[in-house]
Protein backbone atom coordinates (compact mmCIF):
# COMPACT_ATOMS: atom_id res chain seq x y z
CA UNK A 1 0.00 0.00 0.00
CA UNK A 2 2.98 2.34 0.84
CA UNK A 3 4.42 1.96 -2.26
CA UNK A 4 1.19 2.10 -4.19
CA UNK A 5 0.85 5.61 -2.58
CA UNK A 6 4.10 6.83 -3.48
CA UNK A 7 3.64 5.70 -6.85
CA UNK A 8 0.36 7.79 -7.12
CA UNK A 9 1.59 10.67 -5.45
CA UNK A 10 4.41 10.79 -8.18
CA UNK A 11 1.87 10.45 -11.06
CA UNK A 12 -0.60 12.88 -9.86
CA UNK A 13 0.07 15.01 -7.47
CA UNK A 14 3.96 15.67 -7.42
CA UNK A 15 3.64 14.88 -10.79
CA UNK A 16 7.12 16.05 -12.57
CA UNK A 17 6.37 18.21 -15.48
CA UNK A 18 2.91 20.16 -14.05
CA UNK A 19 4.11 21.37 -10.42
CA UNK A 20 7.63 20.87 -10.51
CA UNK A 21 8.47 22.14 -14.11
CA UNK A 22 11.37 19.17 -15.00
CA UNK A 23 12.03 18.24 -18.45
CA UNK A 24 10.22 21.35 -19.86
CA UNK A 25 11.95 21.83 -22.88
CA UNK A 26 11.21 18.31 -24.13
CA UNK A 27 7.74 18.93 -22.66
CA UNK A 28 7.18 21.67 -24.72
CA UNK A 29 9.16 20.76 -27.78
CA UNK A 30 8.13 17.50 -28.49
CA UNK A 31 4.04 17.65 -27.63
CA UNK A 32 2.67 18.53 -31.20
CA UNK A 33 1.42 15.28 -32.14
CA UNK A 34 0.00 12.28 -29.90
CA UNK A 35 2.65 9.98 -31.54
CA UNK A 36 5.71 11.70 -30.94
CA UNK A 37 4.82 12.21 -27.19
CA UNK A 38 3.75 8.88 -26.82
CA UNK A 39 7.43 7.54 -28.06
CA UNK A 40 9.12 10.59 -25.80
CA UNK A 41 7.05 9.51 -22.69
CA UNK A 42 7.57 5.75 -23.28
CA UNK A 43 11.74 6.59 -23.04
CA UNK A 44 11.14 8.74 -20.19
CA UNK A 45 9.48 5.96 -18.37
CA UNK A 46 12.04 3.14 -19.18
CA UNK A 47 14.70 5.46 -18.16
CA UNK A 48 13.60 6.95 -14.80
CA UNK A 49 12.25 3.32 -13.99
CA UNK A 50 15.91 1.67 -14.38
CA UNK A 51 18.05 4.86 -13.01
CA UNK A 52 16.50 5.47 -9.98
CA UNK A 53 16.60 2.96 -8.47
CA UNK A 54 20.22 2.20 -9.23
CA UNK A 55 21.63 5.60 -8.19
CA UNK A 56 19.90 4.84 -5.18
CA UNK A 57 22.02 1.52 -5.07
CA UNK A 58 25.29 3.26 -5.78
CA UNK A 59 24.68 6.27 -3.09
CA UNK A 60 24.04 3.28 -0.59
CA UNK A 61 26.87 1.31 -1.32
CA UNK A 62 29.16 3.74 -2.49
CA UNK A 63 28.89 7.24 -1.44
CA UNK A 64 26.84 7.63 1.89
CA UNK A 65 28.42 9.09 4.98
CA UNK A 66 30.09 5.50 6.34
CA UNK A 67 28.58 3.52 3.29
CA UNK A 68 31.96 2.61 2.35
CA UNK A 69 32.14 0.80 5.83
CA UNK A 70 32.03 -3.02 3.98
CA UNK A 71 35.35 -1.90 2.64
CA UNK A 72 36.76 -1.03 5.80
CA UNK A 73 36.93 2.70 5.47
CA UNK A 74 33.66 3.73 7.67
CA UNK A 75 34.57 7.55 8.11
CA UNK A 76 34.65 8.04 4.15
CA UNK A 77 31.74 10.35 2.89
CA UNK A 78 31.70 10.65 -0.85
CA UNK A 79 28.34 11.82 -0.83
CA UNK A 80 29.21 15.51 -2.46
CA UNK A 81 30.48 13.82 -5.61
CA UNK A 82 26.34 12.35 -5.66
CA UNK A 83 25.43 14.81 -8.80
CA UNK A 84 28.20 13.83 -10.97
CA UNK A 85 27.57 10.19 -10.06
CA UNK A 86 23.90 10.85 -10.73
CA UNK A 87 24.49 12.24 -14.48
CA UNK A 88 27.09 9.81 -15.46
CA UNK A 89 25.09 6.94 -14.94
CA UNK A 90 22.22 8.09 -16.85
CA UNK A 91 24.40 9.10 -19.19
CA UNK A 92 25.87 5.38 -19.70
CA UNK A 93 21.92 4.03 -18.89
CA UNK A 94 21.00 5.87 -22.40
CA UNK A 95 23.90 4.45 -24.23
CA UNK A 96 23.28 1.31 -23.35
CA UNK A 97 19.98 1.22 -23.88
CA UNK A 98 20.19 2.84 -27.09
CA UNK A 99 22.62 -0.35 -28.18
CA UNK A 100 20.66 -2.93 -26.31
CA UNK A 101 17.66 -1.65 -28.31
CA UNK A 102 19.17 -1.37 -31.82
CA UNK A 103 20.25 -4.48 -31.47
CA UNK A 104 17.16 -6.53 -30.19
CA UNK A 105 13.81 -4.82 -31.07
CA UNK A 106 14.74 -2.52 -33.71
CA UNK A 107 11.22 -1.56 -34.35
CA UNK A 108 10.86 0.17 -30.57
CA UNK A 109 14.54 1.30 -31.46
CA UNK A 110 12.87 3.49 -34.35
CA UNK A 111 10.02 4.87 -32.07
CA UNK A 112 12.58 5.72 -29.00
CA UNK A 113 15.43 6.27 -31.00
CA UNK A 114 15.95 10.03 -31.44
CA UNK A 115 14.59 10.78 -28.25
CA UNK A 116 17.14 8.85 -26.12
CA UNK A 117 20.28 11.12 -26.75
CA UNK A 118 18.23 13.94 -25.68
CA UNK A 119 17.23 12.69 -22.61
CA UNK A 120 20.41 12.87 -21.18
CA UNK A 121 20.16 16.15 -20.37
CA UNK A 122 16.40 15.92 -19.38
CA UNK A 123 16.09 17.49 -15.71
CA UNK A 124 13.14 15.41 -15.47
CA UNK A 125 15.62 12.48 -15.46
CA UNK A 126 18.05 14.12 -13.10
CA UNK A 127 15.34 15.62 -10.90
CA UNK A 128 13.57 12.41 -10.17
CA UNK A 129 16.99 11.30 -8.88
CA UNK A 130 17.69 14.34 -6.82
CA UNK A 131 14.24 14.35 -5.49
CA UNK A 132 15.14 9.97 -4.21
CA UNK A 133 18.05 11.32 -2.31
CA UNK A 134 16.30 14.37 -1.05
CA UNK A 135 13.60 12.09 0.20
CA UNK A 136 15.80 9.04 1.66
CA UNK A 137 13.77 6.89 0.07
CA UNK A 138 14.98 3.09 0.50
CA UNK A 139 15.17 0.97 -2.79
CA UNK A 140 12.13 -0.54 -3.49
CA UNK A 141 10.27 3.06 -2.66
CA UNK A 142 12.75 4.73 -5.53
CA UNK A 143 11.77 1.96 -7.77
CA UNK A 144 8.28 2.49 -7.30
CA UNK A 145 9.32 6.29 -7.33
CA UNK A 146 11.04 6.00 -10.39
CA UNK A 147 8.30 4.35 -12.16
CA UNK A 148 5.80 7.01 -11.01
CA UNK A 149 7.50 9.66 -12.35
CA UNK A 150 8.17 8.56 -15.77
CA UNK A 151 4.39 7.55 -15.81
CA UNK A 152 3.65 10.86 -14.58
CA UNK A 153 5.59 12.77 -17.20
CA UNK A 154 4.29 9.94 -20.09
CA UNK A 155 0.55 11.16 -19.04
CA UNK A 156 0.96 14.94 -19.29
CA UNK A 157 3.05 14.92 -22.44
CA UNK A 158 0.22 12.95 -24.38
CA UNK A 159 -2.39 15.23 -22.69
CA UNK A 160 -0.66 18.21 -23.66
CA UNK A 161 0.10 16.86 -27.27
CA UNK A 162 -3.61 15.96 -27.53
CA UNK A 163 -4.98 19.37 -26.20
CA UNK A 164 -2.58 21.13 -28.78
CA UNK A 165 -3.66 19.05 -32.31
CA UNK A 166 -7.18 20.29 -31.30
CA UNK A 167 -6.08 23.45 -30.72
CA UNK A 168 -3.94 23.17 -34.12
CA UNK A 169 -7.00 25.49 -36.09
CA UNK A 170 -7.75 27.73 -33.37
CA UNK A 171 -6.61 31.34 -34.20
CA UNK A 172 -4.86 33.25 -31.39
CA UNK A 173 -3.19 36.72 -31.56
CA UNK A 174 -0.23 36.80 -33.67
CA UNK A 175 2.66 36.77 -30.81
CA UNK A 176 0.84 34.16 -28.60
CA UNK A 177 1.21 31.54 -31.43
CA UNK A 178 3.03 28.19 -30.78
CA UNK A 179 4.48 28.88 -27.74
CA UNK A 180 2.80 31.27 -25.72
CA UNK A 181 -0.23 28.87 -26.31
CA UNK A 182 1.53 25.94 -25.23
CA UNK A 183 2.49 27.55 -22.34
CA UNK A 184 -0.97 29.00 -21.79
CA UNK A 185 -2.76 25.08 -22.15
CA UNK A 186 0.54 23.90 -19.77
CA UNK A 187 -0.68 26.50 -16.77
CA UNK A 188 -4.57 25.17 -17.54
CA UNK A 189 -3.28 21.89 -16.86
CA UNK A 190 -0.93 22.23 -14.09
CA UNK A 191 -3.92 24.39 -12.02
CA UNK A 192 -6.01 20.86 -12.86
CA UNK A 193 -3.86 18.56 -11.67
CA UNK A 194 -3.51 20.95 -8.52
CA UNK A 195 -7.25 20.22 -7.73
CA UNK A 196 -5.99 16.14 -7.02
CA UNK A 197 -3.25 17.92 -4.06
CA UNK A 198 -4.09 16.16 -0.69
CA UNK A 199 -5.49 12.83 -1.75
CA UNK A 200 -4.04 9.68 -0.53
CA UNK A 201 -4.71 5.98 -0.59
CA UNK B 1 35.53 39.82 -34.77
CA UNK B 2 32.76 40.97 -36.23
CA UNK B 3 30.96 42.12 -32.74
CA UNK B 4 32.44 44.14 -30.18
CA UNK B 5 32.21 43.18 -26.69
CA UNK B 6 29.63 45.21 -25.71
CA UNK B 7 27.96 43.46 -28.11
CA UNK B 8 28.22 40.51 -27.60
CA UNK B 9 26.80 41.27 -24.07
CA UNK B 10 23.40 43.05 -24.74
CA UNK B 11 22.60 41.04 -27.74
CA UNK B 12 22.02 38.13 -24.78
CA UNK B 13 20.16 40.04 -23.34
CA UNK B 14 17.30 41.66 -25.27
CA UNK B 15 18.02 40.70 -28.81
CA UNK B 16 18.50 36.79 -28.41
CA UNK B 17 17.11 36.46 -24.69
CA UNK B 18 17.86 32.26 -23.86
CA UNK B 19 14.41 31.85 -22.62
CA UNK B 20 11.94 34.07 -24.17
CA UNK B 21 13.54 33.35 -28.10
CA UNK B 22 15.39 30.12 -27.67
CA UNK B 23 13.23 28.61 -24.98
CA UNK B 24 16.04 27.28 -23.03
CA UNK B 25 16.67 26.74 -18.99
CA UNK B 26 12.60 26.69 -18.53
CA UNK B 27 12.05 24.30 -16.12
CA UNK B 28 14.46 26.44 -13.55
CA UNK B 29 12.89 29.56 -14.63
CA UNK B 30 9.20 28.66 -13.51
CA UNK B 31 10.31 26.65 -10.59
CA UNK B 32 12.29 29.26 -8.15
CA UNK B 33 10.23 32.43 -9.13
CA UNK B 34 8.23 32.37 -6.24
CA UNK B 35 10.43 34.39 -4.25
CA UNK B 36 12.22 37.24 -5.80
CA UNK B 37 15.48 36.35 -3.14
CA UNK B 38 15.82 32.63 -4.24
CA UNK B 39 15.45 34.03 -7.85
CA UNK B 40 17.99 36.19 -7.44
CA UNK B 41 20.31 33.43 -6.01
CA UNK B 42 19.06 31.15 -8.89
CA UNK B 43 20.26 33.72 -11.43
CA UNK B 44 23.37 34.56 -9.98
CA UNK B 45 24.43 31.21 -9.45
CA UNK B 46 23.67 30.16 -13.64
CA UNK B 47 25.64 32.91 -14.40
CA UNK B 48 28.45 31.95 -12.67
CA UNK B 49 28.29 28.47 -14.16
CA UNK B 50 27.74 29.35 -17.42
CA UNK B 51 30.34 31.75 -17.63
CA UNK B 52 33.01 29.95 -15.82
CA UNK B 53 32.33 26.33 -18.15
CA UNK B 54 32.51 28.49 -20.90
CA UNK B 55 35.68 29.96 -19.99
CA UNK B 56 37.05 26.85 -19.06
CA UNK B 57 35.31 24.77 -22.23
CA UNK B 58 37.10 27.52 -24.38
CA UNK B 59 40.84 26.92 -23.18
CA UNK B 60 40.60 23.21 -23.62
CA UNK B 61 38.63 23.36 -26.73
CA UNK B 62 41.16 22.24 -29.04
CA UNK B 63 42.00 19.05 -27.08
CA UNK B 64 38.62 17.74 -27.02
CA UNK B 65 38.03 14.94 -29.45
CA UNK B 66 35.06 15.94 -31.01
CA UNK B 67 33.33 12.26 -30.16
CA UNK B 68 33.27 12.13 -26.80
CA UNK B 69 32.73 16.84 -26.23
CA UNK B 70 29.52 16.09 -24.58
CA UNK B 71 30.66 13.94 -21.68
CA UNK B 72 33.30 16.41 -21.33
CA UNK B 73 31.27 19.23 -21.34
CA UNK B 74 29.02 17.75 -18.91
CA UNK B 75 31.77 16.75 -16.63
CA UNK B 76 32.61 20.02 -16.40
CA UNK B 77 29.42 21.40 -16.00
CA UNK B 78 29.12 19.00 -13.17
CA UNK B 79 31.56 20.03 -11.34
CA UNK B 80 31.33 23.59 -11.32
CA UNK B 81 27.58 22.92 -10.32
CA UNK B 82 28.78 20.63 -7.16
CA UNK B 83 31.33 23.40 -6.10
CA UNK B 84 28.47 26.00 -6.35
CA UNK B 85 25.96 23.59 -4.60
CA UNK B 86 28.77 23.18 -1.48
CA UNK B 87 29.36 26.51 -1.53
CA UNK B 88 25.54 27.24 -0.64
CA UNK B 89 25.17 24.76 1.74
CA UNK B 90 28.30 25.58 3.95
CA UNK B 91 27.35 29.91 4.36
CA UNK B 92 23.66 29.74 3.11
CA UNK B 93 22.20 26.54 4.22
CA UNK B 94 18.26 27.93 4.70
CA UNK B 95 18.90 29.53 1.24
CA UNK B 96 20.09 26.38 -0.07
CA UNK B 97 17.09 24.30 1.53
CA UNK B 98 14.58 26.58 -0.06
CA UNK B 99 16.32 25.90 -3.53
CA UNK B 100 15.58 22.43 -3.03
CA UNK B 101 17.27 20.16 -6.09
CA UNK B 102 17.43 23.06 -8.39
CA UNK B 103 20.67 23.58 -7.48
CA UNK B 104 21.58 20.32 -9.20
CA UNK B 105 19.39 20.88 -11.79
CA UNK B 106 21.68 23.80 -13.13
CA UNK B 107 23.91 20.96 -14.51
CA UNK B 108 20.84 19.68 -17.18
CA UNK B 109 19.96 23.38 -17.47
CA UNK B 110 20.23 23.44 -21.37
CA UNK B 111 21.75 27.01 -21.38
CA UNK B 112 25.00 25.98 -19.95
CA UNK B 113 24.81 22.98 -22.55
CA UNK B 114 23.91 24.80 -25.32
CA UNK B 115 26.66 28.07 -24.70
CA UNK B 116 29.04 25.66 -24.14
CA UNK B 117 28.09 23.40 -27.52
CA UNK B 118 27.29 26.47 -29.71
CA UNK B 119 29.37 29.11 -28.79
CA UNK B 120 32.35 28.34 -26.45
CA UNK B 121 33.28 26.09 -28.52
CA UNK B 122 34.40 27.79 -31.40
CA UNK B 123 35.03 31.03 -30.03
CA UNK B 124 38.42 32.19 -28.27
CA UNK B 125 38.07 32.37 -23.98
CA UNK B 126 37.57 35.96 -23.47
CA UNK B 127 34.56 36.26 -25.39
CA UNK B 128 33.42 32.87 -24.47
CA UNK B 129 33.17 34.04 -20.99
CA UNK B 130 31.12 37.44 -22.14
CA UNK B 131 28.58 35.42 -23.72
CA UNK B 132 28.36 33.47 -20.66
CA UNK B 133 27.88 36.32 -18.32
CA UNK B 134 25.67 37.77 -20.93
CA UNK B 135 23.18 34.80 -21.10
CA UNK B 136 23.22 33.98 -17.45
CA UNK B 137 22.30 38.06 -17.19
CA UNK B 138 19.40 37.43 -19.95
CA UNK B 139 18.34 34.23 -17.78
CA UNK B 140 18.40 36.68 -14.70
CA UNK B 141 16.27 39.29 -16.32
CA UNK B 142 13.35 37.16 -17.28
CA UNK B 143 13.58 35.34 -13.62
CA UNK B 144 13.41 39.21 -11.67
CA UNK B 145 10.66 39.76 -14.05
CA UNK B 146 8.39 37.09 -13.44
CA UNK B 147 9.40 36.63 -9.36
CA UNK B 148 8.83 40.46 -8.82
CA UNK B 149 5.29 39.95 -10.64
CA UNK B 150 4.62 36.98 -8.30
CA UNK B 151 6.40 37.74 -4.91
CA UNK B 152 4.44 41.40 -5.35
CA UNK B 153 1.08 40.36 -6.09
CA UNK B 154 1.60 36.99 -4.63
CA UNK B 155 2.14 38.14 -1.27
CA UNK B 156 2.71 41.67 -1.08
CA UNK B 157 6.47 41.81 -0.58
CA UNK B 158 9.36 42.24 -2.40
CA UNK B 159 12.64 40.50 -1.04
CA UNK B 160 10.76 40.11 1.85
CA UNK B 161 10.21 43.69 2.72
CA UNK B 162 6.13 44.11 2.94
CA UNK B 163 5.17 46.96 0.31
CA UNK B 164 1.74 46.36 -0.21
CA UNK B 165 0.00 45.57 3.12
CA UNK B 166 -1.85 42.71 3.85
CA UNK B 167 -5.46 42.39 4.93
CA UNK B 168 -3.68 39.50 7.30
CA UNK B 169 -1.31 42.31 8.66
CA UNK B 170 -4.11 45.19 9.55
CA UNK B 171 -3.54 46.13 5.96
CA UNK B 172 -5.48 46.45 2.71
CA UNK B 173 -4.39 44.35 0.04
CA UNK B 174 -5.75 40.93 -0.06
CA UNK B 175 -3.26 38.58 -2.25
CA UNK B 176 -3.72 37.03 -5.13
CA UNK B 177 -3.32 33.44 -4.06
CA UNK B 178 -2.96 32.10 -7.50
CA UNK B 179 0.47 33.64 -8.00
CA UNK B 180 2.09 31.88 -5.66
CA UNK B 181 1.26 28.22 -6.97
CA UNK B 182 3.76 27.17 -9.47
CA UNK B 183 0.45 27.30 -12.58
CA UNK B 184 1.01 31.35 -12.89
CA UNK B 185 4.58 31.39 -13.95
CA UNK B 186 3.17 29.41 -16.46
CA UNK B 187 0.63 32.12 -17.52
CA UNK B 188 3.43 34.82 -16.63
CA UNK B 189 5.44 33.24 -18.93
CA UNK B 190 3.30 33.30 -22.13
CA UNK B 191 2.27 36.84 -21.44
CA UNK B 192 6.02 37.83 -21.19
CA UNK B 193 6.56 36.21 -24.77
CA UNK B 194 3.56 37.59 -26.24
CA UNK B 195 4.88 41.29 -25.22
CA UNK B 196 8.32 40.93 -26.36
CA UNK B 197 6.99 39.13 -29.95
CA UNK B 198 4.58 42.02 -30.50
CA UNK B 199 7.63 44.32 -30.05
CA UNK B 200 9.74 42.46 -32.44
CA UNK B 201 7.54 40.76 -34.91
CA UNK B 202 10.44 38.81 -36.23
CA UNK B 203 10.07 36.27 -33.73
CA UNK B 204 6.48 35.38 -34.32
CA UNK B 205 6.34 32.10 -35.14
CA UNK B 206 4.28 30.71 -38.59
CA UNK B 207 1.32 28.51 -38.40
Amino acid sequence: MHYLDIIFRSVFIENLPLSFFLGMCTFLAISKQVKAALGLGLAVLVLTAITVPLNNFLLNTLFKAGALAWLGQPDIDLSFLGLMIYIATIAAIVQVLEMVLDRFVPALYNTLGIFLPLLTVNCAILGASLFMVERDYTFLESAAYGFGAGAGFLLAVVALAGIREKCEYATPPKGLRGLGMTFITAGLMAMAFMGLAGMRL
Amino acid sequence: MAETRKELLLRSIFKRNPIALLVLGICSALAVTGQMSTALVMAICVTLVTAFSSLTISIVRFQIPSTVRIGIQIMVIATLVIIVDQILKAFYYELSKQLSIFVGLIITNCIVMGRAEGYAMSNPPISSFIDGIANGLGYGFVLMTISFVRELFGSGTIFGIEILKLVTHDGWYVPNGMLVLPASAFFLIALLIWVIRTLDPEQQEKN
